[in-house]
């Protein structure tokens, strides 16, 4: 069965995750195709979906404001795949605090048990380009684009932690749910978007 | 992934340096325009205090822009427009989680470098401001901080790319309340893209140099244009957007985002239309939700406006032919 992979259109890098979707999908060889979605209808049919980076407290709020929030959260919960990218992971976690302005009221899906901070490694000037590996899932390197980054200080015993940069978490796993730091769309290796539509034909099979 | 179209690598305002036990890179053109893509589908708000900052980001803004002067004061006050206070900047950079930008004089390097190490996000080098420099725009290859531009035209944009911009904004024509010139300026990026794309795509190499020499940009930067049939970095809307139904109309236009600078708080109903220019932003082609957001705003309370035909100071004029 051919598998539907959406990309959350409500603002941030959506053609880079489509581009990186795309050609994944044409390397891998498998059945599936990439949608670019925004309703809750649009968002119900998909078999997968991936939150890309942005703003947080832009994209949770709008997708409060046409109910799209309320369908990822029982697509995810019943088993749909998801892939958070930066601002799509600080959208996983159940809290989230800013390094410099503290606790924050913003609306999250409430997936993770994690403590995230926002903006970690500092502003936009403090943005890196460095090496690091997910070896849980077999990329013993890989190149991560961290733009204003969120980390994640602990996370609870249920999660796999998939990679670490200088002490903090930097990427995870719990069943079908993925989170990234970095920003995997903005490279030309595709190993986090293939690692993604395999996982999204899995759970269709 | 991301096109890096005229990237120079040896660029000074790419630094190595240590995290802790690891290499790293700042200041790369992935990062620079990077941070641009983030801001996609959003909309940046003109502010000058942290009330107006806060009120911003409860509306959903991905970014809020530091001015001394909204740019319909600053059309009221004459005089020379300088960047904000250092101060109100820090102030603003402590109380909101999103990015948080400053505008500098077109050409003054060193407003720029003192935003750089004031560790804002991003710098506008705006014709908002008094131009110190009616020839020269910043190089900004040597800046670590992203720089964005305004372009009436695709030959600016290009320009400004090739000095280093990461991301291209229309001028439109500031402070007015006018989204005529913005409209004006995004038609013509799109009919000379289209009008390039279509000499690449017949293998037009004459044409394209042609185009190049016109432009007053490289070969090499019009080719990949071309190519790509759009610019190589981010392009939003900006200059006299005043209504949810503005901005609706620029994103339909192609536009990657919008930049609202007097339309919020020069008008009377800031938060409410914060809030549904957001709404129009995001929904832009869902015309009930953007008929939703004109509703949440007043008329009566718009920002009164001025035909641009009349003004004495045109901005967009600024830096243009430079």
């Amino acid at each position: 069965m051919s598998a539907k992979i959406g990309i959350l259109a409500v603002q941030g890098d959506v053609a880079e995750n489509v581009s990186s979707l795309v050609a994944s999908i044409a390397d891998l060889n498998q059945d599936a195709t990439v949608h670019v979605v925004k309703t809750p209808e649009e968002i119900s049919q998909m078999d997968g979906l991936v939150i890309p980076g942005g703003e947080s407290t832009t994209i949770g709020q709008m997708s409060l404001v046409n109910g799209s929030q309320k369908v990822i959260k029982q697509k995810v919960e019943s088993g749909m795949p998801v892939l958070g990218i930066c601002a799509g992971m600080v959208l996983l976690a159940s809290n989230a605090t800013d390094r410099v302005v503290g606790k924050m009221e913003q609306p999250l899906f409430d997936f993770l048990d994690i403590e995230l901070e926002r903006n970690s490694f500092g502003r936009q000037r403090e943005s890196f380009e460095a090496k690091i590996a997910m070896e849980p899932i077999g990329i013993s390197e890989y190149h991560g684009v961290f733009i204003r980054a969120p980390a994640i200080s602990s996370a609870s015993d249920d999660i796999e932690v998939l990679a670490r940069f200088n002490e903090k978490i930097v990427a995870i796993k719990k069943g079908n749910i993925i989170g990234t730091s970095f920003h995997p769309e903005l490279t030309d290796d595709l190993a986090v978007h293939k690692y993604f539509v395999n996982l999204v034909k899995e759970s269709k099979n | 992934m991301l096109p890096l179209s005229g990237e120079r690598k040896n660029a000074k305002g790419i630094v190595c340096g240590r995290a802790e036990s690891s290499d790293v890179l700042r200041g790369t053109t992935t990062l620079k325009r990077g941070f641009a893509h983030m801001l996609k589908n959003g909309v940046v708000m003109d502010v000058t205090n942290v009330e107006q900052a806060q009120i911003a980001e409860e509306a959903g803004a991905v970014s809020v822009m530091v001015l001394d002067k909204l740019p319909s004061d600053v059309r009221k006050a004459g005089g020379v427009a300088r960047t904000a206070s250092i101060r109100i900047i820090e102030e603003i950079m402590d109380s909101v989680t999103i990015p948080v930008m400053a505008k500098c004089r077109i050409g003054h390097v060193n407003e720029a470098l003192v935003l750089q190490e004031t560790d804002v996000d991003m710098i506008d080098e705006s014709e908002v401001l008094t131009p110190a420099d009616e020839l020269r725009h910043i190089w900004k290859w040597d800046m670590t901080t992203p720089v964005v531009n305004g372009a009436r035209s695709l030959a600016e944009a290009l320009r400004r790319i090739e000095e280093g911009a990461s991301m291209i904004r229309t001028k439109g024509e500031p402070g007015t309340g006018n989204v005529a010139e913005a409209i004006t300026h995004i038609k013509k990026v799109n009919d000379e893209l289209r009008t390039i794309k279509s000499m690449y795509d017949i293998g037009d190499n004459q044409d394209l140099v042609r185009m190049a020499r016109e432009f007053k940009v490289s070969y090499d930067i019009v080719e990949q244009t071309a190519k790509l049939g759009r610019l190589p970095v981010v392009n939003f809307a900006a200059g006299g957007i005043a209504t949810p139904a503005d901005a609706a109309y620029l994103m339909s236009l192609g536009c990657d985002g919008i930049f609202v600078g007097s339309g919020i708080f020069a008008a009377n109903d800031a938060a409410e239309r914060a809030r549904a220019i957001v709404l129009a932003t995001t929904f832009w082609n869902e015309t009930d939700k953007v008929k939703e957001a004109q509703k949440m705003i007043d008329e009566r309370q718009s920002m009164l406006g001025l035909d641009v035909k009349t003004l004495e100071l045109r901005m967009q004029d600024r830096g243009g032919s430079a």
